[in-house]
């Protein structure tokens, strides 16, 4: 089954992968997602894993992932190593105007299940969906608000700068 | 029949085999019960541990979560209170006569929670483990309850799970649901003790809200003599569906879509909490009343019975 979400936010492409790269910050912005922590030695980057959980139905379902692609500031994907299978995938590509375009994209299965495991993953889906545009849409936030304070303190150097010169 | 060719497999005692040429002579009924009336009067077998199959956990899991978050709506919260490692003892209220549907919701999210390669056992009432159909229950964990197995359990490292209450709360009419009744039972805690591991409470309610439970019927049992054939001190009375008037619940019930809310709490380091040397009364009157605290809030949220 697979889910996905887009957006196009105001902010350059560097600075959102900063934040989607960075696994401290996924709490802040992941809808839905109660857990992120390093599970690896090193914190980002191929090979990195983090066990993960996302409030679906009754449950937290998860499980230990593995990131497999690591393009900055392109591409980052992970795949399931326990737990449910998936594998989802950050997509940034730049736009016009210095924005992003950001996609987010989760495939989720409950392999060998039968038709329990055909309904479970369909009866799963909206609310699924609905985390990962709640996550696109918290980020966009995210990112937007910390590029106008970059630019808020980029103006203020330059206005000191003047004053001092 | 299917449930002694079960018993020989696990390596229960023999007799039940030159017993069977007597009993198949008579109906099916009584066949059934008298089988039934041998494995309760067997001592209690030592689990197997290794019954436990976590691929077989895994493939069941969807069909899981489609009863506790479709038929339940089940609420799970807490979880990160339990020990991410380690032997820990979860202790529960048991509700929703023979049918647990909070058994279900909590091994389900304790199983996505903490992936199915976490050991996790459970105990259960010997009779649960004898009745045909249900020997699958072994596959998941389940385990026959006894001092010996649940000691054999939490010395391999896995969580445990085990309802003081058992018979005894599952049963209880439905003005008494939202009351912890572990009935005295104290053995959880002389057991955490033994073994040195936490306790932690799992609190939940809706599971009595299932069927119209009215009465566990300790008399009925006992003036029937089924503590002495069956070890059974309980006959429940009960109102639900299919059966309209269901007694004994020995067949099960189709429960009502109840929304079952489980809250778990932090755990609990009998040592550290009561001395090095604790009185058992006192750790015990600790965690109902905790549990009772618990269970009470969880009633104030509950707007409506069954809709919740």
């Amino acid at each position: 089954m697979r889910a996905s979400a887009h957006t196009v936010v105001c902010a350059p492409i560097d600075s959102v992968w900063e934040i989607v790269s960075d696994p401290e910050r996924v709490l802040t912005f992941m809808s839905g997602v109660t857990r992120w922590e390093v599970e690896s030695e090193r914190p980002t980057g191929l090979g990195a894993r983090y066990r993960m959980l996302m409030r679906v139905g009754s449950a937290e379902v998860g499980g230990l992932i593995e990131v497999v692609e690591w393009e900055p500031p392109r591409e980052l994907a992970w795949t399931s190593v326990t737990g449910i299978d998936q594998r989802g995938r950050w997509r940034l590509r730049p736009a016009a105007g210095g924005r992003t375009r950001v996609e987010i994209r989760l495939a989720y299965g409950v392999a060998g299940a039968g038709l329990a495991g055909w309904l479970a993953e369909r009866i799963a889906a909206p609310a699924v969906t609905g985390h990962l545009r709640g996550t696109v849409s918290q980020l966009t936030r995210l990112a937007e608000h910390q590029r106008l304070r970059e630019l808020a303190e980029q103006r203020r150097a330059r206005a000191g700068q003047a004053a001092a010169g | 029949m299917a449930v002694a060719d079960k018993a020989r497999s696990n390596g229960h005692a023999d007799e039940s085999s030159a017993e069977a040429g007597r009993a198949a002579r008579g109906s099916l009924l009584t066949r059934a019960l008298s089988q039934i009336a041998r494995q309760a009067q067997q001592r209690i077998p030592r689990a197997d541990l290794d019954e436990r199959d976590p691929d077989f956990i895994r493939e069941r899991l969807p069909l899981m979560w489609l009863l506790a978050s479709l038929w339940y709506r089940g609420e799970v919260r807490g979880l990160g209170n339990i020990p991410d490692d380690g032997p820990v003892l979860l202790v529960g209220n048991h509700s929703g006569g023979n049918m647990t549907p909070d058994t279900i919701v909590f091994t389900l999210a304790f199983n996505t929670y903490f992936g199915v390669e976490r050991a996790f056992y459970q105990l259960a009432h010997n009779l649960v483990l004898s009745m045909p159909g249900l020997g699958s229950l072994r596959k998941f964990g389940t385990v026959a309850a006894s001092p010996e197995n649940a000691r054999k359990a939490l010395d391999s490292g896995a969580a445990l799970l085990v309802y003081p209450g058992g018979d005894h709360e599952v049963h209880r009419p439905v003005w008494e649901r939202n009351r912890v009744d572990f009935n005295g039972r104290k053995g959880f805690i002389r057991l955490a003790l033994a073994q040195n591991v936490p306790i932690v409470p799992v609190v939940s309610i809706g599971g009595q809200e299932t069927a119209l439970f009215l009465s566990r019927g300790e008399r009925l049992a006992h003036w029937l003599a089924l503590d002495r054939l069956f070890r059974l001190k309980v006959l429940p009375v009960s109102v639900a569906l299919p059966w309209l008037i269901n007694v004994g619940d020995l067949l099960g019930h189709v429960p009502l879509p109840a929304k079952i809310t489980i809250e778990t709490l932090p755990p609990i380091d009998v040592r550290d909490e009561f001395g090095p040397d604790p009185e058992v009364d006192d750790v015990y009157d600790h965690v109902i009343a905790l549990m009772q605290e618990t269970l009470d809030a969880l009633a104030a949220e509950r707007r409506l019975p069954v809709i919740g």
